[in-house]
């Protein structure tokens, strides 16, 4: 197998010289960037509300054990069921589990990050389950057997003409170029499976420990429908997720559509306590929450980069990201793109293989600027270059700081290296681009800056 | 040791370490993390301006329904609403109507004159399916972002809001809350501790911007939706 580095580093170059792709990708983000900013300026104090946010998530993590016990206590008395799972292993056999038990063939899923993280519908699928995406986005890449572009926009990077020429392919439509046809052709295909689906698996946007509810972000009213129609509801979701307040929501529930799509508020916000309750008309007849870890409490020993837990899967930091808008989301090889993605994704899957992602930056700050709950994100890639550094470091770059370090505390010797580099430089001509030449991936793409022929300080000297 | 104990023991573990109060980084305000009971009353004066009048909270609502194409429409009687209805009923030729038991949709089923599908009580998938208009009462409207605060208990369980291609709201103007943090407070008045099983702010008809980022109205759920408020 390919080193996720050199993956990454593949994906980047062929991607960056793409030039209809990333059209797709400015426009979308341009789109973005006008309806956030109106939005955002409505709010009376925005950073205020950032803030506030970002203090209830301190305490929610802050306190996490207490909120989970209250959480999974308060559903279990709703009537809910509560799994824990350590790992993706165990949540992928908690649900086959239910499924099994089921007799179920037939499983319809709104959009669930965490199934895109323990690699849920390849173990559906493999077992012989009918599971079919239900966000139009999803949907989209379900049928193109690809990952997820990016984790709120799934299907941003592909044109209507793609999507046209899929759905021929694989659902016998006929080709056109507007987007609403396009829509309702998928609207067609995904409606029977709400009404013949044995289960429904959603995600969860925020869990609220006060009132043991699961809380569902979307637009498209699919999450809606997966809660309501089969006779069992399925809700995976990251330990991370949980709220103290259900009042909490007033204000995460308007920040995620400010921050994620540039909407006052998304079109449904649902909030889910248990199965179908006594007296009402519909609803499914089990619930099941498979709460999640898989190396969360990793991150959550890290006390330095803990807040990276506070995120709300807004995808702010991505859209806002100069290394986003030019590589996309599947350079990353992550099911989390972006900034955000680069911070955790060293903790979920091993710092060593994924430490690339901390160079993923200009460190310009945007992300942190942007983010609703304050996560510190682009001093958290640094951080993570310290850790991956200090706990493997490089032969050659520990020389090269050696020789770095001895040569600038010795002035009349950095003196003559900058004469001799001077003197040298011509000679570098011979070399350039060659293996030889030991600035070539620098030179590659760029010409080197000349050095000097007066230090500074000579400059200095001369001049007073 | 279960799977539970073993998760919180580990998160119990992580957590012996402080971390650094939010929002101390880069010259953002410091400052201890206040507390719930400080934190809540403020949270309204952050979020979107929304008047104290009434008649401007309204327009709000109004103004709010336009950017998100919900049919609002603030009528004065009872039988101007019925006069709209039927009106609505022709020209989309209505064939079938769900509907729940309500004091406000008990007004008007049988004045419709049309096939009902009453939800109270259970009813087949596909029959819901086939309705071309699922009529609903809500417990509040929230001018702030021009939602219908929807319940199991207040708008016939969970699909017949969500499924028919047309959803119609009926709703009295006393209904109307000024945001959001009004909309949770009612919320905990009206049903704390014993929540529906489900709860949902729906705010504006269903949508999806998947394909280029191209607003495309009844994504899955409803394609219209119509406020009727007097």
């Amino acid at each position: 197998m390919i080193a996720p580095s050199t993956q990454f580093k593949q994906d980047a170059i062929r991607i960056t010289g793409d030039d209809q792709r990333l059209n797709l990708i400015h426009t979308g983000m341009k789109k973005y960037e006008a309806s956030r900013g109106v939005r955002q300026s409505a709010f009376k104090d925005w950073q205020s509300a950032r803030q506030t946010a970002a203090e209830i998530k301190w305490d929610a993590i802050n306190h996490l054990d207490t909120h989970l016990v209250e959480f999974a206590d308060k559903l279990e008395a709703n009537g809910a069921k509560v799994h824990w799972a350590s790992n993706a292993q165990q949540a992928r056999d908690i649900i086959m589990g239910i499924v099994r038990d089921k007799g179920a063939r037939s499983i319809v899923k709104s959009k669930v990050m965490t199934g895109e993280e323990i690699h849920l519908n390849q173990a559906l699928e493999k077992e012989g389950y009918d599971v079919v995406e239900s966000d139009l986005g999803e949907y989209i890449v379900q049928l193109r057997h690809e990952e997820p572009y990016h984790f709120v926009f799934p299907a941003m990077h592909l044109a209507r003409g793609e999507i046209s020429d899929l759905f021929e392919r694989e659902l016998g439509s006929a080709p056109t170029d507007n987007p609403e046809e396009l829509t309702m052709i998928a609207r067609r295909a995904i409606r029977e499976k709400y009404i013949t689906a044995d289960i429904g698996i959603s995600g969860a946007n925020f869990g609220v420990a006060e009132t043991g509810m699961i809380s569902i972000t979307e637009n498209e009213g699919n999450a809606r429908l997966t809660c309501a129609m089969p006779n069992v509801h399925i809700s995976l979701m990251g330990i991370e997720k949980v709220l103290p307040k259900l009042r909490d929501l007033a204000i995460f529930l308007p920040m995620l559509a400010t921050a994620g799509s540039g909407q006052a508020l998304t079109g449904y916000n649902s909030m889910y306590r248990g199965p179908r309750a006594e007296g009402e008309s519909d609803g499914p007849e089990e619930f099941h929450v498979v709460l999640l870890d898989n190396r969360r409490t990793e991150l959550l020993a890290d006390p330095e980069q803990r807040d990276a837990l506070h995120c709300i899967r807004c995808g702010a930091c991505l859209n806002v990201c100069p290394i986003y808008r030019n590589i996309g989301g599947h350079a990353y090889g992550t099911t989390y793109q972006g900034p955000i993605g680069s911070v955790i994704t060293p903790h979920l899957r091993g710092l060593q293989d994924w430490k690339h992602l901390s160079g993923a930056s200009s460190l310009c700050g945007a992300c942190t600027q942007t983010c609703p709950v304050k996560i510190n994100l682009h001093e958290h890639l640094l951080q993570n270059r310290r850790n991956a550094s200090s706990e493997k470091p490089v032969w050659w770059e520990k020389i090269a700081f050696k020789l770095a370090g001895f040569a600038m505390n010795r002035p009349a010797l950095f003196q003559l290296g900058l004469k001799v580099a001077h003197l040298a430089q011509p000679l570098h001509g011979l070399v350039k681009g060659s293996v030889l030449d030991p600035a070539r991936a620098w030179t590659k793409t760029r010409e080197l800056p000349e050095v000097a022929g007066e230090s500074f300080r000579d400059y200095w000297k001369k001049r007073s | 040791m279960s799977e539970r104990e073993n998760i919180l023991q580990r998160v119990r573990e992580a957590l012996r370490d402080p971390a650094p109060i939010p929002g101390s980084h880069h010259g953002e305000s410091t400052g201890f993390p206040v507390s719930e009971a400080e934190a809540a009353p403020t949270i309204s004066q952050w979020l979107p301006e929304v008047s104290e009048s009434e008649a401007e909270r309204f327009e709000l609502f109004e103004k709010n329904s336009m950017d998100l194409r919900t049919d609002f429409r603030l009528l004065d009687s009872e039988e101007e609403v019925l006069e709209q209805l039927a009106g609505l009923a022709k020209t989309e030729n209505w064939q079938k109507v769900a509907i729940h038991e309500g004091a406000l949709t008990d007004r008007f089923r049988d004045k419709l004159n049309l096939p009902l599908l009453v939800t109270d009580g259970g009813y087949e998938a596909t029959d819901l399916e086939q309705c071309d208009v699922g009529i609903t009462e809500c417990d509040a409207l929230v001018a702030q972002t021009g939602s219908v605060l929807v319940t199991a208990r207040s708008a016939g369980g969970r699909a017949l809001s969500v499924l028919p291609p047309h959803h119609v709201v009926l709703v009295r103007r006393d209904q109307l809350l000024p945001d959001m943090p009004a909309a949770f407070t009612l919320l905990e008045q009206r049903y704390a501790p014993n929540y529906p099983s489900f709860i949902s702010f729906i705010t504006g008809p269903s949508r999806t911007g998947d394909i280029e980022r191209i607003l495309v109205l009844g994504a899955h759920g409803p394609k219209k939706l119509t406020v009727f408020c007097w």
